[in-house]
């Protein structure tokens, strides 16, 4: 059963160093509040998995947390580079990261055999793709009934997953609407899992066919009010797209990155 | 008689032309979000619109600034989970037409959105594959636009991130359950489609006032053109309009979030 924790006690439980960590939410309901714990904590060597990486990942890139980043799309959507990430990678700063990439159908796939229990996901991708040539985890195997070749990447199996959502009730269920990319399989694949939340409700008033992560699938939950920003929470606030224009300019450059990051994550508590 | 436009209009116009009524695109955020909006404003009303993010159906009033804005969501039939818009969706066959922008493209039409360079000290680091590898696969056919220059046109691609026609042409020969392909490239000087035998890109029509010679040295290879080479037809005031109304709506959009 989802244990009601504050983000703090949250991450510092769940949160080990050298963990693999997933945080997912497709463009929306990205749980940078919780990331941003995870930096003030000052997590280390982090196997950092999400299909986009975003600006959540370029922080915690940029703030030392990360030796592996597994992704399949890593820009700022619709501005351009992900400049902590490429810096990381092209130059090392603020130490050498290891990347593996995929594509979003293989990553797709992967968190929902995760999710399913199995050991790897199959698909119809990758054909033409050089991309199996810089990642050995993209395998290729034979349909035992057709004998089509298809291709195989081992499952997404977090230590720990950290997602976003609207609301939970006072038994930990949770509701997620909108776009839901794939935060119930990274929930379902990991170990532990985290949800932040913008509210507890009595009542979730929700649908038969919704997305609704039972409580007792989750280890905690953390309220976390504007928890996604500058992503966006469906219902709740936009997303900030002028923040996502200006983060080009922060993280283009070491020192503004450092001070921003000085400014808004370090000298602001969790309950900031 | 003959309306003023940019050559990016000419380009989005002559892209949102090429989406038939009522097919299903698989569309890429950027320009081809654009023409397939564009498409669906003017004469494809039916044409339907789908988004990696899990949008199935949806009709955004202003464009999106990235692949999963909330209009997305809030304008769709429904929305579904990631892997079930790979899976069930692109994989099993229900889109007729993917719609891919890319940083480099090569005469085969192999796409290249890693990078710049070599893959372990790149020049250039790209934001990588996204939905692009599966989706050139596995829609009925793919449309590609993007700007014309000799750096985005190259002889052969740095790395093929999605697959054209391969490195040799021959990619997708034999290969069973595979779309097929790129079947135009749009530009803003002029319609590419792959030649039947070879899938080498051949210009098969000029945009009104482009010469050969610009497209040659926007071409990083020797490029060939179709012996009925034509003119594109221009935009028209309806499209332009709706198009200006689209972009203004955007913009005033963007600039409040």
């Amino acid at each position: 059963m989802a244990e009601f924790l504050s983000l703090h006690d949250a991450v510092a439980r769940f949160v080990e160093d050298g963990a693999t960590v997933a945080m997912e939410g497709f463009t929306h309901l990205i749980p940078f509040a919780a990331g941003h714990e995870v930096i003030r904590q000052q997590k280390r060597d982090l196997t950092l998995i999400r299909m986009t990486p975003d600006i959540i990942y370029d922080q915690l890139i940029g703030a030392g947390c990360a030796k592996k980043v597994i992704f399949s799309w890593g820009g700022n959507p619709g501005v351009g580079s992900l400049h902590r990430l490429r810096d990381a990678v092209e130059k090392g700063w603020p130490h050498k990261v290891e990347i593996l990439e995929h594509s979003h159908a293989a990553m797709a796939c992967a968190f929902e055999a995760g999710a399913a229990g199995l050991p790897l996901a199959v698909l119809r991708g990758y054909v033409g793709s050089e991309l199996p040539s810089v990642n050995d985890q993209i395998k290729f195997i034979e349909c035992p009934f057709t004998g089509e070749r298809l291709a195989a990447v081992p499952s997404v199996r977090p230590d720990v997953s950290i997602i976003h959502a609207q609301r939970a009730d006072r038994q930990g269920n949770v509701l997620v609407e909108g776009i839901v990319g794939v935060q119930k399989e990274a929930v379902l694949a990991a170990r532990h899992s985290i949800v932040t939340v913008e509210e507890v409700v009595d009542d979730l008033d929700t649908h038969p066919n919704a997305c609704v992560i039972p409580g007792w699938a989750i280890s905690a939950i953390a309220v976390a009010e504007k928890g996604a920003l500058p992503s966006y929470t469906h219902g709740y606030y936009g997303r900030s797209n002028r923040f996502y224009k200006e983060w080009d300019a922060i993280a283009r450059d070491r020192d503004t990155f450092t001070q921003w990051l000085d400014n808004n994550v370090h000298q602001t508590g969790e309950s900031a | 008689m003959s309306l003023e436009y940019t050559s990016s209009e000419m380009m989005t116009v002559t892209a949102a032309r090429a989406l038939e009524n009522g097919s299903t695109c698989f569309v890429g955020i950027g320009l081809p979000s654009e023409a397939a909006n564009l498409a669906r404003l003017t004469y494809a009303p039916d044409v339907v619109l789908i988004y990696e993010s899990g949008t199935l159906q949806t009709k955004p009033n202003v464009l999106p600034l990235s692949i999963g804005d909330g209009e997305l969501a809030e304008t769709a039939l429904t929305t579904v989970a990631v892997p079930e818009m790979f899976r069930y969706w692109l994989q099993g066959g229900k889109i007729d037409v993917g719609f891919l922008g890319t940083a480099q493209i090569d005469k085969y039409c192999n796409l290249n959105t890693t990078l710049i360079g070599d893959y372990r000290s790149p020049k250039v680091r790209l934001p990588g594959g996204g939905g692009a590898p599966e989706i050139a696969t596995n829609a009925g056919e793919v449309f590609i636009t993007l700007k014309h220059s000799s750096r985005a046109f190259v002889e052969k691609v740095d790395f093929v991130t999605t697959l054209g026609f391969g490195r040799d042409g021959k990619g997708r020969d034999n290969v069973p359950n595979i779309g097929k392909g790129p079947t135009r490239v749009i530009t803003d000087l002029c319609v590419m489609k792959p030649d039947p035998e070879t899938r080498e890109l051949v210009v098969v029509s000029l945009h009104p006032g482009v010469s050969r010679e610009q497209v040659q040295e926007a071409t990083g290879w020797e490029i060939r053109f179709a012996e009925q080479l034509e003119i594109t037809p221009e935009p028209g005031e309806n499209e332009l309009t709706i198009l200006r109304e689209l972009k203004a709506r955007t913009d005033r959009a963007h600039a409040g979030q």
